[in-house]
């Protein structure tokens, strides 16, 4: 279906397609573009930003779980006596009391957002190990933790899936992988890699990760008759009270979520049972209900990255030019999930080559849903391929940066489309020149200070460009002439209300300061998901479309007096607070005089972006060029990353001081995925054996070294303000330069992640 | 958390009174006691804050130093005396935990802290040292930080603590006192290797407080105390080196203190190799032999072989940059 609309859209000119012609901010303003610090983060520094665990209900109950300790059967019984009897207890809900709910629906399966669409507490069976089983209410947390720590469980289990070296030996291809085809073909890829007189064919594993955001998963619920108050932490607002209501039997206009604060997203900030348990148990008890998931409580309940096992083959001709490229390989997944974990993308558009096998499929375990976590796909896909393309060119003794240019191409190479924009080559000759890559030295094992040899890599950043349908935006201008732009969006510390409100200054003409940017409220018109690095892109489509709104509303509204009469939307400009004939200065007439006039207190408009075709049409992706210097120690192996520098092309930025912010942020992200992360996850019981901040190595302050980042900001011409996404490429390509830079360092190529010191002794 | 009665004690007698029965612990920092209350794995009725007890550091009449048990970590590492006559024990104390931590626990805690087996912390699995005789899921499980010395069938756990490694190359010596008085144990008999009685990893008795720690007069000769892990900081040692050696004019090894951390049950004391080095020529093969006969009889599990090759090399180096700086 998506291939059929991409091919058919090909033929389609611009003019036709709303989407593909993004329209600029008519007129210099200069908010856009600027580095304006965050509008929240004051707010934040001085503790005045509510998050979902500090919203304060009177009579409010706080929750505390029971997670089951087997991976697979039954509840064979529950003793809930003595934690019912414990001080404070008001409520302990089971299988066996909770609200008769349907179960949630997923993302892709049928227009829900649910991590899993497994029901919730509804019989005696056990799904993963870790589950929740029983929910207690009590007067404090304390008195909750403590009952919940004397529910006893017995189980009666079944056998489980829980190792995938047997899951994978039964693994599937997928009918499609996140609305894309799970088997990308063009030619024979096997033969051509085996007549290539230059080739590699190697194998990598990435383990699973886990979500460390700082603020714990919480939610604060409260019933009012048959409409629920959800105060959230979410990436998806809307999703979420739809699918809520689903769960309960009610509308989605009675299921109102707020989630104004976010502390840290990166895909895990879903909806999982803790809401639907807390909502249900807020029914049950007839009075407001607090979860917080302890850290553990997130590891059993939210789920993470996936593993992965890949391979990457390719053949390349005598100039290095690629005349096979295969990645295929398998990633455990659940039965009720829909995150394939879509590691073949990136060889789907980064390079040319004379031939193509890019597959993979899926091994299904008893274990909690794995789920999206930054640059899902992309950040291990990139791993593989671009160790892969390191090995190529070491193998062929040509610099990589030069492999990667000679292979650059037209077009993209699986679908055929035209780029919107790219400029990786760009970005790679940026980035060597400003990292000094001309001081690499070619042979591995060479340079050393003292004990420690050191090593410089690169790898190739990509993400692609998303713009999710549907959303929209309302903009008020009161009598004062200030603008409040609304629309059910997401702060989850990467600048959104900053960014849109610098836009919106633009866009109306308006100082910065006579703009609210209004979000994080279900209520409000429907917003963009705080996902797939879309939502800034997308909520400028909206905010774009009520701005023409709102100016022709104005234009009809200023009457034969104003100097603007007879004028149309093409005519004018926002400038000076107010609308403009464009090219005629002097006609020009305030907001607040256009109100005032036509005697309103004030005037609104609501618009829904226009369909995004331009994805359709073009290969949209952001790309970019990593960069990593490391230390390795001869004597233990410790690895030390003595410099980190991202060069980035990924259309207009914005604010470039968020910007520099999301990258570096990914960047760390993707050291801890080169280097320390890894959920320990036990073969026999699907237990998840790391749940805390202590065992689950992200990288502290020490691991992180200065981090440079520059970018093209070249706008794309077919993209909303010629921006494209920016919050997930960081991560990317970050595992592979930091894995070829310890190759360049040691001689010792890591083709499994982490990078721990015992691979390298 | 189950509930308990809290009592702060103002000194050794007030917290021996509250301190002696079955259900009582004492209480430092929290750092490590608070965490295991909030998993379930201790559950004292009652609790009593000793951190205002004994918290001074005081000179000996031998040269050494006294160290009160409720001195914090922090105060420790950074008090003037031990920075310069004892900087192994401030190295040591400064690679573990972060600076929060640091602030707040204790000395006489940071002898007592309980390992970081994944096991040991998750009651759903089956561990010997939480609920004796239940088994020992680490043997076939995640036991990349576990022990390659002195392990038992029924316990392959380490012990987490970077100062008791400096303190068992110092020498030094522990005072507890209990209902039955004061006594002295020195440092290599406070920490136990597992057995078949895994849940007792000290000698210290139930009602007994640690009071003090005595660090005997300084150690001739250089030290160093080096700490491998997977991250630079706020990790627990995979392995980890104290060493003081001493080697005179004529090259020959003087005196030699070696302890290793993250290897076993308790704080590793290399006698083995400190015997083999002493008064022989300090060179890098001499050190490595030393290191290769601690190490011969190390028993690797399915995750952890890696730490025998990690121990003798990092041993090696420590031994040879001591003996470089006194070249």
């Amino acid at each position: 279906m998506m291939e059929f609309a991409r091919t058919a859209l090909r033929y389609v000119p611009d003019a036709l397609l709303p989407g593909t012609r993004p329209k600029p901010v008519r007129g210099q303003h200069g908010h856009v573009g600027e580095p304006v610090s965050r509008i929240d983060g004051a707010l934040k520094v001085g503790g005045a930003a509510r998050f979902a665990a500090e919203v304060k209900l009177d009579g409010m109950l706080y929750a505390a779980l029971v997670h089951s300790t087997i991976a697979k059967g039954r509840i064979a019984s529950i003793e809930t006596a003595a934690a019912e009897q414990a001080p404070g207890v008001a409520l302990v809900m089971t299988h066996r009391n909770a609200p008769r709910m349907k179960a949630p629906k997923g993302m892709m399966d049928g227009g829900g957002v649910a991590g899993s669409s497994l029901p919730v507490m509804q019989d005696a069976t056990v799904h993963w190990n870790g589950e929740a089983v029983a929910l207690v209410l009590a007067e404090t947390q304390e008195q909750a933790d403590h009952a919940a720590a004397l529910v006893r469980v017995a189980y009666d289990p079944a056998p489980a899936l829980t190792d995938f070296s047997v899951a994978r030996g039964k693994a599937k291809r997928p009918d499609s992988v996140l609305m894309e085809p799970a088997a990308v073909t063009i030619g024979d890829a096997e033969k051509a890699l085996a007549k290539a007189p230059h080739r590699v064919d190697r194998r990598y594993t990435t383990p699973r990760h886990n979500h460390n955001a700082i603020e714990l998963h919480a939610a604060t619920v409260a019933w009012d008759g048959d409409t629920l108050i959800l105060h959230d932490a979410t990436q998806m607002l809307n999703g979420t009270a739809g699918t809520m209501a689903g769960v309960f039997g009610i509308q989605p206009e009675q299921v109102r979520v707020l989630s104004p604060f976010v502390g840290g997203g990166f895909g895990g900030k879903g909806l999982w049972t803790h809401q639907i348990l807390a909502a249900a148990a807020a029914r049950l008890a007839g009075r407001p209900v607090r979860i917080m998931l302890s850290r553990e409580g997130v590891y059993r309940l939210v789920g993470g990255r996936t593993l992965t096992e890949q391979r990457v083959a390719i053949g390349a001709d005598a100039e290095g030019r690629f005349t096979a490229l295969i990645h295929e390989g398998v990633a455990a997944m659940t039965a009720h999930n829909n995150c394939p974990e879509q590691f073949t993308f990136p060889a789907r558009h980064l390079y040319a080559a004379g031939s193509f096998r890019l597959e993979q499929t899926i091994a299904e375990m008893d274990m909690l849903a794995n789920t999206f976590m930054r640059a899902p796909g992309e950040s291990v896909g990139t791993f593989a391929l671009e160790c892969a393309i390191d090995e190529l060119a070491e193998t062929m003794a040509v610099d990589p940066i030069e492999l990667r240019r000679r292979n650059e191409p037209e077009r993209d190479p699986t679908s055929g489309n035209a780029f919107s924009s790219r400029h990786l080559t760009k970005a790679f000759d940026d980035g060597a020149a400003r990292f000094g890559w001309d001081r690499r030295d070619p042979v591995p094992g060479r340079r050393r200070e003292g004990e420690w040899r050191i090593g410089m890599g690169v790898a190739t950043a990509t993400y692609p460009y998303l713009r999710m349908p549907g959303n929209a935006a309302r903009i008020r201008i009161d009598a004062h002439g200030h603008a409040t732009v609304s629309t059910a969006g997401h702060e989850m510390g990467m600048g959104t209300a900053t960014v849109q409100a610098q836009h919106a200054a633009d866009r109306l003409g308006l100082p910065l300061d006579s703009v609210t940017f209004e979000y994080g409220d279900s209520a409000l018109p429907a917003g963009a998901m705080a996902g797939g690095s879309q939502q800034t892109v997308a909520t400028l489509a909206a905010v774009t479309a009520a701005a023409e709104a709102l100016i022709k509303e104005l234009l009809r509204i200023a009457g034969n007096d104003s100097p603007l009469a007879g004028l149309r939307l093409a005519d004018v400009v926002a400038v000076d607070g107010g609308l403009a004939q464009a090219g005629d200065p002097t006609r020009h007439e305030r907001y607040a005089s256009i109100l005032a006039r036509a005697g309103r207190d004030a005037v609104e408009a609501e618009a829904k972006a226009p369909l995004p075709l331009e994805m359709l049409k073009y290969s949209m992706h952001s790309t970019g060029a990593q960069f990593a210097e490391v230390a390795v120690s001869d004597v233990t192996g410790e690895v030390r990353v003595r410099r980190l520098l991202g060069s980035f092309d990924c259309g207009r930025i914005l604010n470039p001081k968020a910007a520099a912010s999301q990258f570096r942020g990914g960047i760390i992200m993707g050291l801890g995925l080169a280097l320390t992360e890894e959920t320990l996850f036990d073969a026999r019981t699907g237990r998840v054996m790391n749940p805390s901040l202590a065992e689950y190595h992200v990288p502290v302050h020490m691991d992180v070294p200065e981090i440079d980042v520059i970018w093209t900001d070249l706008p794309d011409p077919h993209a909303p303000m010629g921006a494209r996404g920016i919050g997930e490429i960081g991560i990317t390509g970050v595992g592979a330069a930091i894995a070829n830079a310890v190759y360049n360092a040691t001689g010792t190529r890591v083709r499994d992640l982490p990078i721990t010191l015992d691979k390298l002794l | 958390m189950t509930p308990f009665t809290y009592f702060r004690a103002d000194d050794t007698a007030g917290a021996l009174r509250t301190g002696a029965g079955a259900d009582a612990r004492y209480l430092g920092g929290g750092t490590n006691l608070v965490d295991l209350m909030r998993e379930g794995i201790e559950r004292p009725r009652t609790l009593v804050d000793v951190t205002a007890v004994s918290t001074e550091i005081e000179d000996d009449a031998d040269g050494g130093l006294v160290i009160g048990a409720g001195v914090t970590n922090t105060a420790l590492a950074s008090d003037r005396r031990v920075r310069t006559r004892y900087p192994l024990v401030a190295r040591a104390i400064l690679a573990g935990a972060s600076a929060q931590i640091r602030n707040m626990a204790t000395v006489g805690g940071n002898l007592l802290q309980r390992t970081r087996c994944t096991y040991f912390y998750d009651e759903a699995a089956a561990c010997n040292k939480r609920v004796p005789g239940s088994g020992c899921d680490a043997r076939e499980g995640f036991n990349r930080i576990h022990a390659i010395l002195g392990a038992s069938s029924a316990c392959v756990a380490t012990h987490p603590s970077d100062l008791c490694i400096a303190l068992a190359a110092l020498d030094a010596e522990v005072t507890v006192v209990g209902p039955d008085g004061e006594r002295r144990i020195a440092f290599a008999d406070l920490h136990l290797l597992p057995g078949e009685t895994p849940e007792r990893e000290t000698s210290v008795r139930q009602g007994e407080l640690i009071v003090a720690v005595h660090l005997p007069a300084p150690p001739v000769g250089r030290s160093a105390y080096r700490k491998v892990r997977d991250r630079a900081s706020y990790a627990f040692a995979l392995v980890s080196v104290a060493a003081v050696l001493d080697v005179g004019e004529d090259r020959v090894v003087r005196d030699v203190r070696l302890a290793l951390g993250g290897v076993a049950h308790k704080p590793w004391r290399a006698t083995r190799a400190e015997a083999m080095l002493r008064g022989r020529f300090a060179d890098e093969a001499a050190f490595a032999a030393a290191a290769a006969a601690e190490l011969a009889d190390a028993a690797p599990l399915r995750d952890n072989g890696f730490k025998i090759e990690l121990a003798r090399r990092t041993i090696a180096a420590v031994l040879y940059e001591l003996a470089g700086e006194a070249a």
